[in-house]
């Protein structure tokens, strides 16, 4: 039993590492023409990527040889390191994209720290939820309360920037976890409940931005104005639409190759899988990262303490969550929120907090017995 | 707790396991069901059909010179969609072109605009997806800053386009034509021999579908339908002949102007008097065709639709009354009605009809002649007497059939667009007229002319409405007596006038003229011969027109004429000819001259007419015998018509 966990769980491992390559390709692709066009080298990108990819793998193998007592220790620092870090975007180090003022300027580097505040979530959720000093079967009051109050920190934080995507999958994955926890029924229908009026009681008093508005609005309705606030929505629906059954080709996309979809390598890039690949290809993404969430909640079914099911299951709620508002933005099932495709879009913090995550999940496994 | 795990878990399974069948349920309704729609919007996108103009075909003269050619020119296009998607919807991209193009960006922007409803010029009338020409023959350095420098200039292109040249300037201008856009925007001829013979010149588009990238930039061609490219149009115009016509012309109308007449416009016609070819044919002003290659400038195109009206073919479009170079018709019908051929006849000082006298020319009595005097020194009277005793026979007006049967008052049916009918009028006609103007003319008879300065005009006026309205109906033998000599309400046009004397010089051919006389494809195939048609004969004997002949070469020899030809070597080239004097009431003259030569055999027909220019001796005699002179080589001159065709 040892011996087989401590085997590599290529159940796990693979469709990551696929996702992983598949990103470095369709960012490339998508990137390539950009890059000609502007007279710079079109492999710019796919060298940035690929350090991405290496730099995530490192970020992977050190929560993977940890056992959980380390992992337990080090996430309230982590939790506040990430808290910090989501406050400091607010200040003037923050740099504004797209309407979201949601990146930090770390000498010459460039962070998004909404993108690890996730997993440090996920961990920090876990901590305050998998306690189970009386034995019983679900978290007490108090327990529930401190979670609540954890996972409003960074909510907050991330709704000042604004950026309603990340907001959206925090909520979905903080949500899961309640679930998963065993809190009672009538609390998460409470929850529930407050969080829909919450919703409401924020697009009614106007405080979303015009931008989120439009977005929203142009979520029911993308070919009213193709041109204008649709554009993106247009856009992507007719370049996925455009593959068919088995694609162009990689790199042989006309509408990827014409630079017609915006934001393409990094929150559109499910975009690039879909002309070029066609239906066969982007299905066969959206079945790799089934996989992993199936791996995941398989080690969080397989774990002995309600800890490590709850580290597992919060990192599946987290990547279906991001996966669901990813591809479903981009094929008109959901508004138009940036948010990335786990594994595959541009962006060293997104890459390497999934790479980390994944690290995470084989910590977990090892220790299941 | 190990029993609530499970349960919760298989739970949040569930969800994930909807949500994803639900993206793959989405992909599958995108891709494979909506796939088709989803395709052609993309191609919309990022396919672009783009015509490919066909070469247009030439237009050559006789001796295969070009009149109207192509060459190729740095045309700047902008793709308006690439445009519209720059974040400021291409205004800096625009502003950037204008400061290299060194024309202001309004302008630029006004040439996009697609034309509707309260869109002045300049606009753009083609297809939204097409992109605009916006400059045309743009320096190559400029055109190869565009072309290197796609990011300073997206959705703007520069390429070489055939635009048309004219390698003989101004020549030929109202015979050539011109091209303009169409309501369509595709670009067409609009007069002259480009509007007559479009199918012919115009060729078949190609087409070609290019992939686009977002900014409009061509990134590779997908198919490709070469253009065929328009036909050849040999024309019997000789460009030396066209030159030394428009020359004499020009000069004509400029000297009748200098000596205190007001000369303002004219034309020349020179014909093929045995084939009804067209030869030469000049209107005066004339203008620079190349002014509408690019698209004419707003100060330009005034300019040729204002005053003096430049655009107008006067040779075709003209008309003015052909005073007594109508006489032949007038002779003809008095010998075809009775009156001997070889008889004497009175030329007296005046004729009187009714209560009326019609004055002689110059008012001199002449004495007893027989008809060649009567034409080689204008007698009036003579055709008045002719008049006033076909008018007292009855209604069957002999004198307007024969003017009927020398193609006057229909067009000739030259192909050139936009012919004037001319007019021939009878007693129908007068009726008619008057009922028409009726109202205006009784009103004004009651009123008078308050405006009028001159008052003895203004009475002059008044009398005349008075006596118009009351019986303006009837065809009085005043009218027909000037009917004889070509004044009044009788109009023609100086192709007219040129047939029907191309049809007595060669024994009685009514041509209807044809400027063009093959269409070539453009590897120099001939692909149809066009031959003037007869329109119809003379109904004139053979003696008689014998008779005309003879008598017209009297005119430059000792006649009207014989001032203007003093010197000419007639023997050399004898031509013969009548001149025409049309009055106007309150303004100068209009001179005319129609001729044929050689007199004895006559080969070609020149005429011209000076508007304003005087009598038909002063102004319209020396332009026709300077056209001979430079289609013979005489006096000096290069011979214009080569070797065979003397």
């Amino acid at each position: 039993m040892r011996n087989a966990l401590a085997r590599p769980d290529w159940r796990l491992l693979a469709p990551a590492a696929a996702l992983s390559l598949a990103g470095v390709l369709l960012v490339w692709s998508a990137t390539r023409p950009r890059m000609a066009a502007a007279g710079e080298d079109p492999q710019t990108y796919l060298k940035k990527q690929a350090v991405n990819v290496l730099t995530g793998l490192v970020a992977m193998a050190v929560p993977a040889r940890a056992d959980h007592g380390t992992l337990r220790a080090w996430t309230p620092p982590a939790f506040l390191a990430s808290m910090l870090s989501l406050a400091a975007v607010l200040t003037p180090l923050g740099r504004t994209v797209n309407g979201a003022q949601s990146w930090l300027a770390v000498g010459g580097l460039e962070l998004q720290p909404s993108e690890p505040a996730k997993l440090a979530l996920v961990l920090m959720l876990a901590v305050l939820l998998g306690e189970r000093p009386d034995g019983g079967r679900r978290p007490r009051g108090p327990q529930v309360l401190l979670a609540l109050a954890a996972a409003a920190l960074p909510l907050g934080l991330i709704m000042l920037q604004p950026d309603l995507g990340t907001a959206t999958v925090m909520a979905a994955t903080a949500g899961g976890m309640l679930v998963v926890a065993g809190v009672r029924g009538r609390w998460l229908a409470l929850l529930a409940g407050a969080g829909a009026a919450g919703a409401a009681a924020a697009w009614f008093l106007g405080l979303l931005k015009p931008h989120q508005v439009q977005r929203l609005l142009t979520f029911a309705d993308p070919m009213a104005d193709p041109q204008g606030a649709g554009y993106n929505a247009a856009q992507a629906l007719v370049t996925v639409g455009s593959g068919g059954l088995f694609g162009r080709g990689l790199f042989r996309g006309d509408q990827t190759g014409g630079r017609f979809v915006p934001e393409q390598h990094t929150d559109f890039v499910f975009t690039v899988a879909g002309e070029e690949l066609g239906f066969a290809g982007a299905a066969l993404l959206v079945a790799l990262l089934w996989a992993v969430l199936w791996r995941a909640l398989r080690i969080a079914r397989e774990a002995v303490t309600p800890y490590a099911t709850l580290v597992a299951a919060g990192i599946a709620c987290w990547l279906a969550a991001q996966t669901f508002v990813n591809v479903g933005m981009v094929i008109g099932l959901a508004p138009i929120v940036g948010v990335p495709l786990p594994f595959v879009s541009y962006g060293g913090s997104a890459v390497v907090a999934c790479l980390a995550a994944v690290g995470v999940l084989v910590a977990v496994r090892r220790q299941a017995s | 707790m190990r029993r609530s795990f499970p349960s919760r878990l298989l739970l949040v399974h569930l969800l994930v396991a909807a949500l994803f069948l639900t993206l793959l349920g989405r992909l599958w309704q995108v891709q494979i069901l909506d796939g088709e729609r989803y395709t052609q919007a993309a191609v919309a996108d990022h396919v672009r059909r783009v015509a490919v103009p066909a070469v247009r075909g030439r237009i050559l003269d006789d001796r295969g010179r070009p009149l109207a050619r192509n060459r190729a020119a740095m045309t700047v296009t902008v793709d308006r969609i690439a445009l519209r998607r720059q974040p400021d919807q291409g205004r800096a991209t625009l502003r950037r072109l204008a400061a290299l193009l060194g024309r202001p960006a309004a302008e630029l922007s006004a040439r996009l605009r697609p034309c509707g409803p309260g869109v002045g010029r300049p606009c753009w009338a083609g297809s939204p997806y097409e992109p605009v020409p916006v400059a045309e023959d743009v320096p190559a350095r400029k055109a190869t800053q565009i072309v290197e420098r796609p990011e300073d200039f997206p959705g703007v292109t520069a390429e070489p386009r055939p635009v048309r040249d004219h390698p003989r300037g101004e020549l030929a201008a109202h015979l050539l034509g011109y091209l303009a856009p169409g309501a369509d925007g595709t670009v067409a001829g609009r007069d002259g021999l480009e509007a007559a013979y479009e199918a012919d010149l115009r060729g078949r588009a190609g087409s070609r579908q290019v992939v686009v990238d977002s900014a409009g930039q061509v990134l590779r061609t997908l198919r490709e339908q070469p253009p065929v490219p328009g036909s050849t149009l040999v024309t019997s115009i000789d460009a030396d002949v066209q030159a030394v016509t428009e020359r004499a012309l020009e000069r004509a109308v400029r000297r009748a102007g200098k000596g205190g007449a007001s000369a303002d416009s004219g034309a020349a016609v020179v014909l093929e008097a045995r084939t009804g070819r067209v030869v030469a044919m000049a209107s005066y002003p004339g203008y620079d065709p190349d002014v509408w290659s690019g698209g004419i400038e707003p100060a330009d195109y005034r300019r040729l639709t204002g005053a003096g009206s430049p655009l107008l073919a006067r040779a075709v479009q003209g008309q003015w009354p052909p005073a007594s170079t109508w006489k032949v018709v007038s002779t003809a019908a008095a010998v075809g009605a009775g009156s001997p051929l070889t008889g004497r006849y009175d030329c007296p000082g005046s004729y009187r009809i009714g209560d009326h006298s019609f004055r002689n020319f110059g008012g001199a009595d002449l004495g007893v002649m027989d008809l060649r005097r009567a034409l080689v020194v204008s007698c009036d009277t003579i055709f008045y007497r002719f008049a006033h005793q076909m008018w007292l026979k009855g209604d069957d007006d002999p004198m307007q059939r024969m003017a009927e049967a020398f193609g006057f008052g229909a067009r000739t049916g030259v192909d050139l667009p936009g012919e004037a009918a001319g007019r021939v009028p009878d007693r129908a006609w007068k009726k008619a007229y008057w009922e028409r103007t009726r109202d205006e003319t009784c009103r004004a008879a009651r009123t008078g002319y308050p405006r009028e300065k001159d008052r003895a005009r203004a009475a002059y006026l008044k009398a005349v409405a008075a006596e118009n309205c009351a019986r303006g109906y009837v065809w009085t033998a005043g009218d027909a007596a000037n009917f004889s000599i070509g004044q009044g309400d009788v109009l023609v046009t100086p192709l007219q006038l040129a047939r029907a004397y191309a049809a007595l010089a060669n024994g009685g051919t009514l041509f209807s003229p044809r400027v063009a006389k093959e269409v070539r494809d453009a590897g120099g195939r001939p692909l149809r011969t066009i031959t003037p048609p007869v329109a119809g004969r003379l109904p004139v004997p053979a003696r008689t027109l014998d008779y005309l002949r003879r008598a017209l070469a009297g005119v430059p020899r000792s006649g009207t004429a014989a001032a203007a030809f003093a010197g000419f070597p007639l023997d050399k080239l004898p031509v013969a000819g009548k001149t025409g004097t049309a009055e106007a009431y309150g303004a100068e003259d209009t001179s005319w001259f129609a001729s044929f030569a050689p007199a004895g055999h006559p080969r070609y027909v020149v005429v011209a007419v000076v508007s304003r220019g005087g009598s038909g001796g002063e102004a319209a005699a020396p332009a026709v015998r300077e056209i001979w002179s430079g289609m013979y080589g005489l006096e000096g001159h290069e011979p214009a018509l080569p070797e065979g065709k003397r």
